[in-house]
């Protein structure tokens, strides 16, 4: 759906999503070369890793996907 | 901000780091951003009240359930889940499926034909303006009362759960919904419930994933939860046969007619809460599409809530008990589970976008009261008991002031509930005594011709009085509840349900004797409110896989298999 003529609504979930999953996957970059002295249960798995590069591309595709002037709903 | 929110409490239970500070702080920043760029697009009352009424069916079908996901469900089914294991789960599917594909098939029609712009709107074209009147002041006090106790207690959480502020964490909050819903309107609302939506599955999916490699897989859990508590947990129906036999004391009669028939179909199909974001549907099979969109994610919704709450029962290393223990004890309540195993199994950053997921929650459930109570407060009770004739732009404004005030006055409940514990359950109550009757009120008024008027009001009066009749027994004389609920071992959930099945069956009779003795209306003025008398547009022109009725089957399949491989 358009908001106005030019920002849909999948356009600002694709900048959350984005933003959130570099974050996550930063600190789980970090976390993994400076190991923190009381690990989360399933620390091996490195979630934070994992999940936030999955948030990143998924947000990715939506902004690029829903940018302003693509003209799809 | 991030001094005032490091405000912090060393009873907390998670401590946040950097990364998770600047993923909350985000999150505002983006709902005020999205807030100013609607403003533009909000300046007629279609606009402002309805989103323009043209939302896709899914933009109004995530929101129809994301506007009731909001963080005290999330964490208070995860409780109840702990406590009453997977019968918790009877909420999210007998409570719910049934209840969206009706409104989706039947009822939708009859609210979008006839174009109202709210729930006590209908009520006005179909029984007049008595019944209108009644439904409209109910629903705003109840909702805005609703918003104030949703903010304190969400407040209470973030003081627990992170050591925040209560003051702080109220201002802020409300502070930001009052700005986005009444620069935005609707349009605004809607937009935060699917940013919302998507948040909370990507905050809360991590930790039913985590939670199954830790416990090693269901078999294993369902093993575990056995010798932790019992096998009756992981069963939804086979234990209802009586209710001794399973831990919420109710029995299947109390699931099926009072959750299945009456509560969970007067909540999805006349509460305007959730109706409201399925009238901004652009058309009529996006209308009839929305709820069922809905339907398909709410059957979803126990693998991020109910599954957490078993988890839980199998891997926590402590054991959970009631509020008042805890508080005793210095130990942790079942309300405490999401938070326990969000710390459980989430570093930094993930901890920040689980707890983002709590705060959009909260503040999207509030925005949803809000907006609902300035549509009702601006079109039903100002416009039509106060200033008939002004123009729409005075509407807009008095809207937009209608979504100030009604958070001022949400934000006093809260500080009112703070010093009076006790009004949170007596509010909690009066909400729960009009939405049974309601849907008598509506459904027979869509579905018979031969309802009057003066049958629709008094239908409404008799079934809500019978209501709170009802409680005030149980008040007084908490022997009475086992002829309420049919059972000397009923328990407080089953008060509600069979409390809210007696309250319709009297609204019913009532609407249906005084309609048998006094005038109907005629058909011509009926036209596009009752079923037989409506035309309902065909949907002939699409393919079956575009047909609502398609996918309302085959949610409809699905809801019994779940109840199937879980019996």
């Amino acid at each position: 759906m358009k908001t106005g003529g030019s920002l849909s609504i999948w356009f600002f979930i694709g900048i959350s999503l984005l933003v959130n999953g570099v974050l996550i996957c930063g600190s789980g970059v970090y976390e993994f070369f400076h190991p923190p002295q009381q690990p989360v249960v399933l620390y091996h798995l490195h979630a934070n890793i994992w999940w936030g590069a999955i948030l990143a591309a998924i947000g990715a595709a939506y902004c690029i996907y829903f940018a302003p002037g693509e003209g799809r709903v | 901000m991030l001094l005032a929110l490091a405000s912090l409490d060393s009873s907390r239970l998670v401590h946040l780091s950097t990364v998770d500070f600047f993923i909350i702080v985000f999150y505002f920043v983006l709902v005020l951003a999205i807030g100013f760029y609607l403003k533009e697009r909000s300046n007629t009352g279609e606009d402002f009240f309805m989103a323009g009424r043209e939302m896709t069916a899914w933009i109004a079908g995530l929101s129809f359930l994301s506007a009731n996901l909001g963080a005290l469900e999330l964490m208070g089914w995860a409780g109840a889940a702990y406590q009453y294991g997977i019968l918790a789960a009877h909420w999210y599917w007998i409570g719910a499926i049934p209840a969206m594909l009706f409104l989706a098939l039947v009822m939708m029609p009859f609210y979008y034909i006839s174009k109202t712009h709210s729930v006590p709107g209908y009520l006005k074209l179909r029984f007049g303006e008595a019944s209108r009147t009644l439904s409209s002041v109910s629903f705003a006090l109840m909702t805005v009362l609703m918003s104030g106790i949703n903010m304190y207690s969400m407040a209470l959480v973030l003081k627990i759960v992170l050591g925040w502020n209560i003051n702080f964490s109220i201002l802020v909050s409300s502070a930001t919904v009052a700005v986005y819903v009444s620069l935005g309107g609707l349009r605004s609302a809607i937009f935060n419930e699917v940013l919302q939506f998507i948040l909370i599955w990507a905050g809360a999916l991590l930790i039913p994933i985590l939670g199954l490699i830790d416990a090693g897989g269901w078999s294993n859990l369902k093993t575990r939860i056995a010798t932790n508590a019992s096998s009756e947990y992981t069963h939804l129906w086979s234990t209802l046969g009586s209710s001794a036999n399973n831990p919420m004391g109710i029995h299947w009669t109390g699931i099926v007619f009072g959750l299945g028939a009456i509560i969970s179909f007067g909540y999805w199909t006349t509460d305007f809460l959730v109706v409201q974001r399925v009238l901004s549907a652009k058309d009529l099979r996006a209308a009839k599409m929305a709820p069922i969109i809905g339907a398909g994610f709410k059957m979803m919704v126990p693998f991020i809530v109910i599954l957490p709450g078993l988890l839980a029962l199998a891997v926590l290393p402590m054991k959970l008990t009631g509020e008042a223990q805890a508080i005793a004890t210095g130990g942790h309540s079942y309300n405490e589970v999401l938070p326990l195993m969000l710390a459980r199994y989430c570093g930094p950053g993930l901890l920040g976008l689980g707890i983002t997921a709590l705060i959009a929650g909260f503040m999207s459930g509030m925005a949803g009261n809000v907006s609902a109570f300035t549509t009702v407060w601006t079109y039903d009770i100002y416009r039509a008991l106060i200033k008939k004739d002004a123009t729409d732009q005075h509407y807009v404004s008095m809207g937009r002031w209608a979504t100030v005030v009604g958070v001022i006055i949400s934000v006093g409940t809260a500080y009112l509930v703070m010093d009076f514990k006790s009004i949170m359950d007596y509010v909690q109550a009066l909400f729960s005594f009009f939405i049974a009757p309601l849907f008598g009120t509506v459904i027979l008024g869509m579905l018979w011709k031969r309802a009057t008027p003066a049958g629709g009001f008094w239908g409404l009066l008799a079934g809500t009085l019978s209501s709170i009749g009802m409680w005030a027994w149980v008040k007084i004389d908490p022997s009475a509840l086992r002829y309420i609920a049919l059972s000397p071992n009923a328990r407080d959930m089953a008060e509600n349900m069979y409390r809210a099945l007696w309250s319709w069956i009297v609204c019913v009779l009532v609407t249906i004797v005084i309609s048998l003795l006094t005038k109907p209306r005629s058909d011509a003025e009926l036209n596009g409110l009752v079923y037989g008398i409506t035309e309902i547009p065909t949907e002939s022109y699409v393919t079956v896989f575009h047909r609502p009725w398609f996918w309302a089957a085959l949610v409809g399949v699905l809801f019994v298999v779940v109840n199937v491989v879980f019996w």
